[in-house]
């Protein structure tokens, strides 16, 4: 058996999203180098719809298919459904991970909260 | 696929596969019955354990054979703490980058009320033979010292800490996994008393390995039962594995003096292409270490990683890093040298063989530099670094 699935594999080898948004509206930086693992998500917000969504990560396989996998899934969403994005739900459509991987998808679920965070205090200032 | 983790396992030898199929296929017999078919199968045991004698300078009854290099480790432990316990000397001696077999042997020591002092391996991976003449107290039973490191490859100066040990009478024993079959390794001249080898390091067969025990050293047994191996391990010996693996070492040592000058050299070729690769460090002394052992550490991205790519490129190799050790924790041999985690989680260890080739060489070197600048590129913490946020380490 592989140790991770086509869909891992395929969104590792070939990450979608993956860059910088420089003047984005939100961005989120979760985990530490310890560890092993960062992830950095910037979010494009326009009318309460994610327009354009980029992401940066120092990781392993499954953290790298994970980031690119939540991108994915919230693309073109509205905030408020993009805050209800679980790391389960990142899993699931990877195909699942292997159970000590199960980390990398809390992490990229974490990375979007904070990169909408970020947002919603900007904007609430702003 | 160019194999360059021959520190993890090595393919067999066709002597060791045509041995052990010959065995398994015609000398079945168990070598403790008394017809003529057991007595085939105790010759090929008895020839068996005087050619892996003569290759390390042994007499056949000081070797015993075992499941591998971890049960070896585990006796050759085992012993001499039982023996220090016996004379009322309760202290182990060993270092910081051993192997797990050993380490977690000691550790299990420790709560059974041993007291263990593990060495410093300093920057360049190597144990300072002073530090273990000062270690050594009136009641140290043993001292452990791996010959060679499996992670970073530096050749310790077993010599010296055998002569110290010996002046002091104190038992040692070394983990020599990664060195048999690979250099030089004599259990006189370096005053070993105590060394553990495993055949699927030097092309011989998986589930095989023995256990040096100077003559007069009282073994304690792992494994309870018959007695097989003078009554130090019970169980019928796996002949056919135990002949490959003498047939494997006693051609890999007749090979040896050819094929490690060649490999040093290439070696060497893939140190200097790697160390063009920007913020990147070699791990462990540069000459005083295996000739086949290269590694690396790449600051700013994540070992893992690194190996999938590489191995979508047809290169097999291996990293510390915390992903592929399945714990939250890089390498601890690359923590015991000093790398902090930030730069242990990028490393790359390449073990390489002797099959491969300059042009397997320079591809190699090409080809990581082609990953690590690919993993650079959307890594937020190289961001930080080129950016001047966060300083560079390597």
């Amino acid at each position: 058996m592989a140790l991770y699935s086509e869909k891992v594999m395929d969104h590792f080898r070939n990450p979608r999203n993956v860059g910088v948004i420089e003047d984005a509206d939100g961005v989120g930086e979760v985990g530490n180098a310890k560890c092993g693992d960062i992830m950095k998500m910037y979010l494009k917000i326009d009318n309460d719809i994610i327009t354009d969504v980029k992401f940066e990560t120092f990781g392993c396989g499954s953290a790298i298919a994970s980031s690119s996998m939540a991108t994915e899934l919230i693309k073109g969403k509205p905030v408020a459904e993009a805050m209800k994005l679980t790391n389960k739900a990142v899993a699931e459509a990877l195909d699942g991970l292997p159970d000590y991987k199960m980390h990398c998808s809390v992490l990229a679920e974490e990375a979007i909260r904070s990169a909408l965070e970020d947002y919603e205090k900007k904007h609430a200032n702003g | 696929m160019i194999y360059a983790d021959n520190a993890a396992t090595t393919k067999m030898s066709e002597a060791a596969v045509h041995t052990m199929s010959a065995l398994l296929a015609d000398t079945w017999g168990n070598p403790s019955s008394l017809y003529t078919a057991g007595q085939k199968a105790k010759e090929a045991l008895e020839k068996a354990r005087a050619e892996v004698a003569a290759a390390i300078g042994a007499e056949p009854r000081e070797i015993l054979f075992t499941s591998g290099g971890s049960e070896a480790d585990n006796q050759a432990i085992r012993s001499a703490a039982e023996l220090g316990k016996k004379a009322g000397k309760l202290h182990l001696i060993s270092t910081a980058f051993e192997h797990h077999a050993v380490l977690h042997t000691l550790a299990k020591l420790e709560k059974e009320g041993f007291e263990v002092t593990l060495l410093p391996v300093h920057e360049d991976g190597l144990v300072r033979p002073q530090e273990v003449a000062d270690a050594i107290r009136e009641d140290t039973c043993l001292v452990s010292v791996m010959y060679a490191n499996n992670e970073i490859g530096t050749i310790q100066p077993i010599r010296e800490i055998g002569a110290i040990c010996r002046a002091r009478g104190v038992l040692f024993h070394t983990d020599a996994v990664q060195a048999v079959g690979h250099i030089p390794v004599d259990v006189l001249l370096d005053n070993i008393d105590l060394l553990s080898a495993s055949a699927h390091k030097f092309h011989g067969p998986k589930g095989v390995g023995f256990l040096y025990a100077k003559k007069g050293i009282r073994l304690t047994n792992l494994i309870e039962g018959g007695a097989q191996e003078r009554g130090r391990r019970a169980g019928t010996e796996n002949v056919p594995g135990i002949a490959a693996m003498a047939a494997a070492l006693t051609e890999t040592i007749a090979a040896m003096p050819e094929v490690s000058a060649r490999l040093a050299m290439l070696r060497d070729r893939l140190i200097a292409g790697l160390s063009k690769i920007p913020h990147a460090a070699l791990n462990g002394d540069a000459s005083k270490r295996l000739p086949s052992n290269v590694n690396f550490c790449f600051e700013g991205i994540e070992g893992e990683s690194l190996l999938l790519l590489l191995d979508d490129r047809g290169i097999a190799a291996s990293s510390g890093s915390a992903c592929t050790s399945g714990s939250l924790d890089p390498s601890h041999v690359l923590l015991a040298i000093g790398r902090v985690h930030d730069v242990a989680h990028g490393s790359l260890r390449l073990s390489i063989g002797e099959d491969i080739t300059e042009a397997d060489v320079e591809y190699i070197i090409r080809n990581v530099a082609e990953v690590v600048d690919y993993l650079r590129g959307f890594s937020p913490i190289w961001r930080d670094l080129v950016a001047g946020k966060k300083e560079f380490i390597l």
